[in-house]
């Protein structure tokens, strides 16, 4: 009998672990990566709930009308079939996620509650309190390790992803990882491989992200020469709580709970955005909140106490009905500020949330290189210009649905085993990866790597976000092409060959400098506005030029070797960027309004 | 500006260090400059970037472990002050000075304040922690149940896997075979679900031993400890009288 194949996933967050089941129950097994406990991953950070229109209400929803609101609030930049493909599969997807015993709010027949949320005027998002990621995770989080007991996963946590390894046809045949604890440095083999890394928030400096999401797997991977879309769209969620240390979350799910956002003007509240927009008030999609929110404050001079905060107001609801459905955000709010929402208005601002761009994908979550996969946060396919809120979740879960079975497919069409390929390509990854963090280790040079990230995410904060001018974005790149020259001269202080951290970071660091050009490029290059990209020199949407796929692909410089195994501090290589057309064959693109009611029919009108 | 007028404070924060285990232990004093709202994880940030002791000796970054920093990973668990709890949520003006940060003792040692504590998902593992679906594919909606059940599961599966209960609990330990005030929380949570129920009895089974409920010595630490507020000692308590009642059934049966 022929030996069975082994599967690589790596990262553990919703759409890592949702592969990893889907594999195991096509009969395969999965080696499963993540840098930190699979329990650990950011989809714990997600808080307001999932949609998908189970159509509960009597309201009339169904998922062509969620596929509607998915593809208008982004902006007709998705590709249409999986995005209306997800919005099909999203009650089943709930309904599995509750059979999993996922502790969803009821109502009083025991059936799921559903909430609103932005961009949509349905009641679609089911939610378990307001720690939905968290609940949803670990519902996965449980049947991975039923797989674990069964010996069908292996799990590698604290092992970090270095890069891929591709057999002598091309194809993604393994990876190269290192232990973060032990420092080894080894690489694995399999059939094909799944990224499920998550987003690049940390490239931002500060921003609603965890720690751990760096988006340095993906870089590296774009650093291999794999395709990356749309790099330039970057969600900045409207309302966060600003942090020493992070800007933490405040949940969509509050307005969709009844919050108001206001600013005092003439000593009285003005709800700016039920004034702006009347027909979907405080529930606009989060880029027309965002850039409402920076006008009242920057060019209006209307931030709270003259500073860079709007009010977010939930004390006119009953306390205990907040309680019950927004628990866990207000113990947040209350924990790190000391306030009672309840009681007091919040206090907080628009902040880095969400990458809608990611590696380049296929309908079925292939990446450019054949056999090497991504889904969730780390693939581009799902929310166009601007994700609505509550899609992420399902758009994790609806990828890792798609790509395990895909991957199994793919495997059992090779020709030959992993255990059969000739080392060749493996040994030479290993001594490159080897050589990198020797390299690092040796590194003495003036250069702080913290204060240069710290320096990076000003610059991006600053110029790569909300507002966009080509001469910031110019200068920006200029920023950034220095960083890279000044990464060569960091210097670090722990030469230990143990848990040393200082030696992750820099190579992180690396990572993400390079990560930071094809956003800013790609911003710079997209002459026109569209969700969340926003230029004042360019305020209209532009379909006849830029209804296209943003597509960065890595030039490397000619010099890399073993010898200088990050290549030379002048001759980083760049992105080169084309663009490709998109499939709006299933709903006809029409401008984005929030101001009135959303065009009837959409979907449904024309399909 | 009345601020500039103040003289410049700092915060004082001792340290825990050890290399790896079985490497010596020392301890460590800095002064991080004051600013409002820091918590824990921002000192450890000024250090990461700044390693330079009190009496301005360069040293090694202490090594440290977070994700999230808004409580809900339970990544950054460390005993501040005395206490096991999650440094993102330990607020700088909220602490007496001088901060105490060790890791914790529990568990096998990392480096400073970093530990493994894998051993709390191998107590998952034992008490089959998760629902025994037929499969991922379309089976139709889920049991239907009440929102007062559905409150009660949402609130024991905050369980973020902290380990601060376990580190509190004097049942618990390297040398004890004890699974802990979380696993029995996590066996009661599906235990209650209307299908993880008709496995009720395997779970029984996997804490009716050696390690296992009876193991609990009462001391009340872990709820103190909780940062999620679980109710860990009802669900100790309820697991236990379901623990008699299996007890009995096999015995007259």
């Amino acid at each position: 009998m022929a030996k069975a194949h082994r599967l690589i996933v790596v990262g553990g967050g919703l759409a890592g672990l949702m592969t990893t089941i889907r594999a195991c129950e096509s009969g395969m097994d999965v080696d499963l990566f993540s840098v930190v406990p699979v329990k650990r991953s950011h989809s714990v950070c997600a808080q307001g709930g999932i949609n998908g229109a189970v159509n509960t209400k009597g309201e009339g929803d169904s998922p062509l009308e969620h596929f509607d609101d998915t593809v208008y609030g982004g902006d007709f930049l998705a590709n249409q079939p999986p995005v209306k493909k997800m919005c099909e599969m999203a009650p089943g997807i709930i309904n599995l996620m509750d059979r999993l015993g996922v502790p969803f709010s009821r109502t009083p027949e025991g059936l799921l509650d559903f909430r609103r949320f932005g961009g949509t005027k349905h009641h679609r998002t089911a939610f378990a309190g307001a720690s939905t990621g968290q609940q949803l995770l670990y519902a996965l989080d449980e049947q991975v390790r039923r797989y674990e007991v069964q010996g069908k996963v292996r799990k590698f946590e604290t092992w970090e992803y270095l890069g891929f390894v591709q057999d002598a046809d091309g194809n993604c045949r393994g990876i190269v990882a290192t232990n973060i604890v032990t420092m080894e440095i080894q690489v694995f083999r399999g059939s094909a491989v799944a990224l499920g890394t998550g987003g690049p928030g940390m490239v931002f400096g500060k921003s609603t992200n965890s720690l751990i999401n760096t988006g340095a797997a993906a870089a590296l991977t774009y650093l291999q020469g794999v395709k990356y879309a749309n790099p330039e769209f970057i969600q900045v969620h409207p309302t966060a709580i600003p942090g020493e240390d992070k800007l933490r979350l405040m949940s969509e799910s509050a307005r969709g709970e009844g919050a108001r956002v206001w600013v005092p003007r003439d000593g009285k509240p003005w709800y700016f955005l039920e004034e702006m927009y009347p027909a979907y008030g405080n529930l606009v999609p989060r880029d027309i909140a965002t850039r409402a929110i920076h006008k009242v404050v920057y060019d209006m001079g209307l931030g709270v106490n003259g500073q860079s905060v709007v009010y977010l107001d939930l004390s006119h609801i009953p306390a205990a009905t907040l309680r019950m459905k927004l628990g866990a955000i207000l113990d947040i709010y209350e924990k790190f500020t000391g306030d009672d929402p309840t009681q007091v208005p919040m206090k907080v601002f628009p902040a880095v949330h969400y990458s809608m761009g990611g590696l380049w994908v296929d309908y079925d979550q292939m990446t450019s290189v054949p056999g090497l996969f991504a889904v969730g946060e780390v693939d581009y396919s799902i929310h166009g210009a601007n994700r609505l809120g509550a899609n992420s979740l399902l758009s994790c879960i609806y990828a890792g649905m798609i790509a395990g079975p895909a991957m199994v497919k793919w495997s059992k069409g090779l020709k030959n085993h992993e255990e059969d390929l000739s080392s060749t390509s493996f040994d030479d990854a290993l001594k490159l990866h080897e050589q990198r963090a020797s390299f690092i280790q040796k590194m003495n040079g003036p250069e702080n790597p913290f204060q240069l990230l710290k320096e990076l995410g000003e610059w991006m904060n600053r110029n790569v976000t909300v507002v966009r001018y080509n001469s910031r974005l110019q200068e920006t790149d200029d920023k950034i092409l220095e960083i890279q020259e000044r990464w060569y001269r960091i210097g670090i202080q722990d030469r230990g060959t143990w848990a040393n951290q200082s030696v992750h970071f820099v190579r992180q660091l690396y990572s993400m400098i390079h990560l930071a050009r094809p956003i800013t490029l790609g911003a710079l290059k997209r002459n026109e506005s569209r969700g969340a990209h926003y230029k004042p020199d360019f305020p209209e949407r532009d379909d006849v030029q830029f209804m296209k796929t943003t597509i960065a692909t890595y030039q490397s410089p000619k010099n890399t070797n073993l010898s200088s195994p990050f290549g030379v501090a002048t001759d980083q290589g760049a992105p080169q960027f084309s663009y490709d057309p998109i499939d709006v064959s299933l709903i006809k693109p029409r401008p984005r309004k929030y101001d009135t009611d959303k065009a009837s029919g959409g979907a449904s009108s024309q399909k | 500006m009345e601020k500039s007028n103040q003289v410049e404070k700092f915060v004082e924060v001792q340290i825990k260090r050890q290399e790896k285990e079985g490497a010596p232990i020392y301890w460590e004093t800095f002064q991080i400059k004051w600013r409002p709202n820091l918590n824990v994880i921002a000192l450890l940030q000024d250090l990461q970037s700044s390693p330079v002791t009190a009496e301005g000796k360069t040293t090694t970054p202490p090594a440290w472990e977070a994700a999230c920093l808004e409580e809900v990973c339970g990544t950054c668990s460390m005993i501040i002050n005395g206490k096991p709890r999650q440094a993102c949520s330990a607020l700088v003006d909220k602490l007496e000075q001088p901060i105490r940060l060790e890791p914790f003792s529990k568990f096998p040692i990392v480096r400073d304040l970093m530990t493994d504590r894998s051993r709390m998902f191998e107590h998952l593992k034992q008490v089959k922690a998760w629902i025994d679906i037929d499969g991922t594919h379309e089976l139709g909606s889920g049991p239907r149940y009440s929102q007062t059940l559905a409150l009660s599961r949402y609130k024991m599966s905050e369980c973020m896997t902290c380990g601060c209960c376990l580190e509190a609990c004097p049942q618990y330990g390297p040398q004890s075979p004890f699974v802990g005030p979380q696993a029995i929380n996590q066996l009661r949570l599906f235990n209650s679900h209307p299908s993880g129920s008709m496995n009720s009895e395997e779970r029984l089974d996997r804490v009716m031993g050696v390690g296992g409920i009876t193991d609990c010595g009462d001391a009340q630490n872990c709820v103190k400890v909780c940062p999620k507020n679980i109710p860990l000692t009802e669900s100790i308590a309820d697991v236990s009288g379901q623990t008699t009642r299996y007890a009995f059934k096999k015995l007259f049966s």
